[in-house]
């Protein structure tokens, strides 16, 4: 979801006979509930596997900021700009707090952010759509925060501390973020006929790319089973997504929009709702950068990044400077 | 990397008669830029009436793997508590 299609070992899940004493030990810890803390031992494997995972979604909260802030400065009243500047600052916060339980784990925030400009490690394929109308801010804050907070909040019983811990800060602060965006949804389906439409059409674009946020397929995903295992991973996304559909499928009826779906119904026999799955072809080419906003959004934090540079070294340096004029005076 | 911001480690109270507790960590480039980033990034909504911040290497942090030789000293010593001493219950409440 945030991060999609995180790469483990590869190599399937150890069988107990097949671990060395250290690595049954660790697992044994893992299977009794208890948090691994950074200064723990634990499998080189578990370490990259949850560098590459944090680090995603850091990305993801930090490159999410774009499709939005992109509607500030164009926000219909006061109060929905105040409302929006708020999330998107959230949006920013929960990029550091991630970036900080990464950092536990021996990479620098320099190689994270390194890794994100150089294409090597990847952000959640959603923020490549562009936003194209004010309804899009519902649509984002209604579909795209819901579908993040089926996944997150499983993620806050996490075994690794620093993150379980980053998770229970976010997941507090996302219901917010669904509220806002379902409200604005809320008032343009009761707005003019041209507003409802509006929302229909961002409901339109979103609804398939939100359902890809949970990655592929099961039979398609090849790293579950070891990060289920390391309980870095804590539902499959074929569960996650249809857990997403069977919550989301009566808002759009409460707000009289109708999901792009013509297979979408509730199935009495299993009690939840069937549905089609995305297009996983266009789904793979987003991820390979061929999304309709790759290369936008990367250029734009390349630029951030690359404009601030003089910022970061000019503070550096009187805080230098004063450190030595403190040291001299003393 | 050379020119990265030093590493702070942030400290809240929550609310008056509580002890600080970690939340997390930042880069700044000094402590007043570390006490001003805290703010914005771990009290936007009214979670701390007080904020530490401590650079990171400065923090001196026990070993897990001694966790054993560490802590022996107070798991050897059963009579520190109370439930040590057998007292009869007509001594009444204690």
């Amino acid at each position: 979801m945030y991060a999609q299609m995180v790469k483990s070992s590869g190599e399937g899940v150890k069988t107990a006979g097949e671990m060395d004493a250290q690595e049954r030990a660790f697992q044994s810890r893992i299977d009794a509930g208890e948090k691994i803390e950074p200064k723990d031992w634990m499998p080189a494997a578990y370490r990259k596997t949850l560098i590459r995972q944090i680090g995603q979604h850091a990305h993801s909260e930090i490159v999410g900021q774009l499709p939005e802030g992109n509607w500030i400065t164009r926000a219909p009243t006061l109060e929905r700009k105040a409302n929006l500047l708020a999330k998107v600052q959230d949006e920013a916060g929960h990029g550091l707090y991630l970036y900080c339980a990464a950092e536990t784990l021996g990479v620098s925030r320099d190689e994270l952010f390194d890794m994100l400009h150089t294409g090597k490690m990847k952000y959640s394929s959603i923020f490549n759509y562009p936003t194209l109308t004010w309804a899009d801010m519902g649509a984002v804050g209604w579909l795209v925060d819901g579908a993040a907070i089926m996944n997150q909040v499983p993620l806050q019983r996490t075994s690794y501390g620093p993150y379980a811990r980053a998770m229970v800060r976010i997941c507090k602060e996302e219901s917010f973020h669904q509220r806002q965006g379902f409200h604005i949804m809320m008032t343009m389906c009761n707005g003019s006929v041209a507003q409802k439409e509006m929302a229909q059409d961002a409901l339109n674009r979103f609804w398939y790319p939100s359902l890809m946020m949970f990655g592929p397929s099961d039979k398609d995903s090849v790293h579950s089973a070891q990060s289920m295992a390391w309980k870095i991973k804590m539902d499959s996304n074929d569960d996650l997504r249809q857990r997403f559909v069977n919550a989301t499928a009566p808002q759009a009826e409460f707000l009289g929009l109708t999901i792009p779906d013509d297979k979408l119904a509730f199935n009495e026999d299993t009690q939840q709702y069937d549905f089609s799955e995305p297009d996983w072809e266009e789904f793979y080419e987003v991820l390979k950068g061929n999304g309709p906003c790759n290369r936008d959004r990367l250029e734009t934090r390349q630029r951030a990044w690359s404009d601030g540079e003089w910022v970061r070294e000019g503070m550096m340096a009187h805080a230098d400077k004063r450190r030595n004029a403190n040291q001299t005076a003393a | 990397m050379a020119n990265e911001w030093p590493l702070w480690e942030v400290f809240i109270r929550g609310q008056h008669g509580m002890s600080h507790r970690h939340v997390g960590s930042l880069h700044a480039p000094d402590e007043k830029m570390a006490m001003n980033n805290a703010r914005d990034v771990y009290t936007r909504r009214n979670e701390g009436v007080s904020i530490w911040v401590v650079q990171a290497k400065d923090i001196t942090a026990s070993d897990p793997s001694e966790k054993g030789p560490m802590y022996e000293p107070s798991e050897s010593k059963v009579y520190r508590h109370p439930t040590f001493y057998d007292i009869p219950d007509e001594a009444g409440p204690m």
